[in-house]
């Protein structure tokens, strides 16, 4: 039975900090960094929400999760229950509980944010979600009422694995069309190991395809076959492929043998298991000094990536101060208890290397902040005569991406903006195209995998609606 | 998964395997290429596609022995399984009547240039073809090229073979004798393809080269794969693989080549040493 608090000693209560391994041990090893709550620790925490009647956390959960229910079921310890409520609506919540930044979200509206230590959600979503997944207890199927019509989804992403399963649910058949040869995207590619396991994606993957979502990997949309060929074959199409395109400086010797894009270095290790070479085969060079520029949650990832992969000295060089830095302070605070460098109001301006085309070191300028520019933000400017040089065996550009166009030039009619990204309603996810939706990073630029989860779940009602009115791309 | 159908070997070091992958069968275009993995833990490699048949759904590799993942596929035989397979990827090779043009294939690009020749002599060109190889055994392809071209003129640098000689002097004589010449293909090493923008560079021809970059996901991703054209980083996996020759800038290529060079011998030397000991059920040799 659960224990009964007063709400005085709920209001007394700390935020339970979570475990994690020790720094200097983690940064040789690719194991996940926090260890998740106890049952204990996850009930304690979960005691001290207040479940407010006008619940303003919800408010920031574009995965539309009711909140105070779950972890209501939590104190009642029936986590099976917390686990069939959050699955509600999030197909996804073993990773979203990892990695949304519900310090901008949820947590932000949490009413005991004022006091400083709103409800730790993320971590009790997590928690329930390993519970799940660690006693075999599944989510309810839903009474699924099949409908004839069909949905086309490119992407195995947070957008495309998101709508996929709403829209299942809502008696769909849904396809889902995979580039690559593991399902999960950006979640498979791109977050490291440490930050999320693989098993973990794999298994809440297995879990939407369970809801009747068909996957078909090894197929590149827009290569494979177009987006117009496609549309022929489905009612509705759903396109959300990610971002993809690597974005590089554009200064000299950058394209020496050592100097990776972030996309390429982090593919390299998570997806391909470069850090487990030569037990998989796909080698990842590893250098005595990295350099990483930029500093967002890429940079974040593939700094502490380096570091694990035997660097000595691992550098984020980034051309503002600290206090611009874009990454969520949760990362920034481990990589830097892990043993990251930062080199900030630092501007690469060369790449140096030997006459092989290995690296040998980075020319860079120092900067000094200006004006507030139009990002908000103050402009850095070079320090002229302030040159120097930074010895470096590797340089990772983290500086962001574009779009990838090969999907685009497939899809007539479904307009781009001027970076190449699909126009979609936001509202909808409607493209400029009747019948086809978009969403995630192949609209927004880089956002987050939470951004790609709304997304997802927008255009499913959207979709759905459209068949609905007796709307099909199959009807001229 | 995908099927190997046929499997044949062509000399001691190269191989030729038809797979069963209808998608991209039914979807290729001459100059294209694909991305394979032998294996769950295996890289991806890039081919460029020696033939296919889209009424069976097959596409047709055809590879040398270079490494681990190349001698690892060479052990596979007739019904085994692909791990991976996607494509086609990279932008088709243009086909149109030009009149008379060149294709040049050495070692395995005599592979690459087979669609292309085909493909261009079906357009209505005259295409001669020139293959070459260091010796007789290593000339692959011979009867399918000599049927695929409009005339066939085999080099050897060693003699045993056709002429005596690389195909850049068969080449010169060719461009000296025909001035209306207007474009040339050619695929095999770096070191050949530079050669060969080398021979052309006096000439009032184009000169299309195809790179076999290093890459990981082949769609334009990762990026692994940039090379320098005319001074711009291109993509080889969405931009290429073919590229003007003379713009190319070869140094930089060849080095990017060489980027796992240490890592991949020892790849090569514990497959072949046996140190395979994981359990993942691979053959060792």
């Amino acid at each position: 039975m659960a224990e009964m608090i007063s709400p005085k000693d709920r209001m007394k209560r700390e935020q339970v900090p979570m475990p994690e391994q020790n720094p200097d041990e983690r940064n040789r090893n690719f194991k996940e960094v926090p260890l998740g709550y106890t049952r204990e620790q996850a009930i304690y925490e979960a005691q001290r929400c207040l479940q407010c009647k006008n619940a303003k956390c919800v408010i920031g959960c574009p995965a539309e999760i009711n909140i105070p229910q779950f972890i209501k079921k939590i104190v009642e310890e029936d986590f099976s229950a917390a686990y069939n409520e959050i699955l509600k609506t999030d197909a996804l919540p073993a990773i979203t509980g990892r990695v949304c930044p519900q310090e901008e979200q949820c947590q932000k509206h949490c009413i005991l944010e004022k006091q400083g230590k709103p409800i730790s959600i993320g971590r009790l979503e997590r928690f329930v979600a390993d519970w799940a997944r660690e006693n075999n207890v599944h989510g309810k199927l839903p009474k699924i009422e099949k409908k004839e019509k069909s949905i086309g989804i490119v992407g195995s992403g947070p957008a495309g694995l998101t709508c996929a399963a709403d829209l299942a649910k809502l008696g769909y058949e849904v396809t889902i069309f995979e580039a690559l040869h593991l399902l999960g995207g950006v979640l498979v590619y791109g977050i490291p190991e440490f930050r999320l396991p693989k098993a973990i994606v794999k298994y809440e993957v297995e879990e939407i395809e369970k809801l009747g979502v068909k996957v078909i990997k090894d197929y590149v949309v827009g290569a494979t076959k177009s987006v117009d060929v496609l549309a022929r074959d489905f009612d509705a199409l759903f396109l959300a492929n990610g971002a993809g395109a690597p974005r590089f400086m554009n200064i000299p010797g950058e394209n020496y043998n050592d100097v990776y894009s972030a996309n390429e270095f982090l593919t390299r290790s998570n997806l391909m298991k470069a850090y487990a070479f030569p037990e998989y085969d796909t080698p990842i060079k590893i250098g005595k000094r990295a350099a990483t520029i930029g500093a967002g949650n890429v940079a974040m990832d593939s700094a502490r990536t380096a570091l694990r992969l035997g660097a000595e000295k691992s550098y984020i060089i980034y051309r503002r101060s600290r206090k611009e830095v874009p990454a969520r302070s949760e990362e920034v605070h481990h990589a830097e208890e892990e043993g990251i460098i930062f080199n900030f109001l630092t501007l690469p301006i060369k790449v140096l290397g030997d006459k092989n085309g290995n690296v040998i070191g980075m020319e860079c300028k120092k900067m000094k902040l200006g004006e507030t520019d139009e990002s908000g933000r103050r402009r850095p400017i070079p320090i002229e005569g302030s040159e120097f040089t930074i010895e470096v065996d590797i340089v990772i550009d983290a500086i962001g991406t574009s779009a990838n166009p090969i999907l685009a030039r497939s899809a007539t009619g479904v307009e781009t903006n001027k970076w190449g990204y699909f126009i979609a309603d936001e509202k909808t996810g409607a493209t400029t195209k009747e019948g086809i939706f978009s969403g995630g990073d192949i609209v927004r630029g880089s956002a987050t995998v939470i951004s790609a989860v709304g997304d997802g779940k927008v255009a499913a009602r959207a979709i759905d609606k459209f068949l609905s009115s007796g709307k099909s791309l199959k009807i001229k | 998964m995908y099927k190997i159908l046929k499997k044949e070997k062509l000399n001691d070091v190269i191989y030729s395997m038809w797979i069963e992958a209808p998608e991209v069968a039914s979807s290729v275009q001459p100059g294209q290429f694909i991305i394979l993995m032998v294996s769950e833990k295996g890289e991806r490699v890039p081919l460029t596609v020696a033939d296919f048949d889209r009424k069976e759904g097959l596409i047709r590799i055809v590879f040398q022995i270079v490494g681990k993942t190349s001698e690892e596929l060479s052990t596979l035989e007739e019904n085994d399984q692909l791990f991976s397979f996607i494509g086609p990827l990279g932008k088709k090779t243009d086909i149109e009547n030009f009149g008379t043009v060149i294709t040049i294939g050495g070692g395995t690009g005599i592979a690459c240039i087979h669609p292309i020749t085909r493909a261009l002599k079906k357009a209505g060109n005259k295409v001669i073809s020139i293959i070459g190889a260091r010796n007789k055994d290593l000339i692959i392809m011979e009867e399918e090229i000599k049927k695929a071209s409009t005339k066939l003129i085999v080099t050897t640098d060693d003699g045993s073979y056709g002429r005596k000689g690389f195909v850049t002097q068969v080449l010169k004589e060719l461009l000296d004798e025909d001035p209306t010449i207007k474009k040339i293909w050619t695929i095999g090493p770096p070191i050949m393809m530079k050669v060969t923008c080398n021979t052309t560079k006096s000439y009032a021809v184009d000169t299309i080269v195809s790179l076999n970059s290093i890459m990981v996901d082949g769609t334009g991703m990762c990026g692994s794969c940039r090379v320098s054209i005319g001074g711009e980083t291109k993509f080889v996996c969405s931009d290429g693989p073919e590229f003007d020759g003379q713009l190319v800038d070869w140094e930089e290529f060849a080095n990017r080549l060489t980027r796992y060079k240490g890592l991949e011998e020892k790849s090569w030397n514990e497959f072949r040493n046996g140190n395979h000991d994981c359990k993942c059920g691979r053959r060792t040799n």
